[in-house]
């Protein structure tokens, strides 16, 4: 007697590739996101700590360096640091989630999705007030 | 005669003694994470969001903060937490990626030095700091108001 193959659903077909959280679609790209913020966060540590160190200097080799800081194109790139911080920070949580509570893989690709909500909900929080600080600064 | 292997059996039995490192950074950083949000969001609310933001950084706001035990802490706290948790992250992508175990080496060794010297550098700094040192005349309006005059 032989068993015929249950015939595979035209949907199965089409459907991101099972068995892995981290293969495809959202569960693989939240991943290369977080590795891509991590590395970037970890080298502006690295200058964040070297240039704080100047308040043991003196006052004015500190304030020299944080001058840049409100320079508009480096305004732009804390930006840029701080969306990949917000980032690294809520899907860290999400990581935190699918690995200890029980439903977290169920919830995994909806969690990633909330992740994107509230990084755009605190980035629109954020962006224009800095950017304000930033511009003002030009001609000052 | 050779025996054959259960199959899925690995190649290599897991280790039974001594401490597991990988599981404690594992969990070091899920641990150190949580922390982390609420320490770095913190820094950023106070020092991007709040009054003028970026623009009023300078060598007397962080002096201020310095002058007070809780922000002294608070960034004693995030140097430690977030170097370490930063080092392992770049460790784990230099096992992913380094094309050689000499390479891997290299680099290893180069982001525990970088962490290691920072670290040290930071502690130092912030336990040594003087949020009034003496300074050239030109340098008074520099520092905090509570200084006395010099």
């Amino acid at each position: 007697m032989s068993v015929a193959p249950a015939p595979r659903s035209a949907k199965k077909k089409s459907a991101r590739p099972g068995g892995t959280l981290y293969r495809g679609n959202t569960g693989m790209w939240s991943w290369v996101l977080h590795r891509i913020t991590g590395v970037a966060i970890f080298f502006f540590l690295l200058v964040h700590i070297l240039d704080t160190a100047l308040i043991r200097v003196s006052p004015e080799a500190y304030n020299a360096v944080i001058g840049t800081y409100k320079n508009p194109i480096m305004g732009l790139g804390e930006v840029g640091l701080v969306g990949a911080i917000i980032f690294h920070a809520l899907n860290g949580l999400r990581i935190i989630l699918i690995d200890f509570w029980g439903k977290g893989v169920k919830y995994q690709r909806l969690m990633f999705w909330i992740v994107v909500g509230v990084w755009v909900v605190l980035m629109a929080g954020f962006v224009p007030r800095h950017l304000i600080n930033v511009f003002s600064e030009v001609g000052n | 005669m050779s025996t054959i292997e259960a199959p899925r059996s690995s190649p290599t039995p897991a280790r039974r003694s001594g401490v597991n490192w990988e599981k404690w950074g594992w969990i070091y950083m899920r641990a150190s994470g949580v922390v982390l949000v609420v320490l770095i969001f913190g820094h950023l609310f106070i020092n991007l969001m709040v009054g003028d933001g970026v623009k009023a950084i300078d060598f007397a706001f962080v002096a201020g903060k310095y002058a007070t035990p809780f922000w002294q802490v608070w960034d004693l706290l995030m140097l430690w937490l977030a170097l370490i948790h930063g080092a392992n992250g770049m460790r784990t992508l230099v096992n992913d990626y380094a094309s050689s175990p000499r390479l891997g080496g290299v680099l290893k060794g180069a982001i525990f030095a970088s962490a290691a010297i920072l670290i040290i550098l930071g502690t130092l700094v912030i336990f040594t700091f003087d949020p009034c040192p003496a300074v050239p005349a030109d340098q008074f309006s520099l520092l905090p108001s509570f200084c006395p005059p010099q």
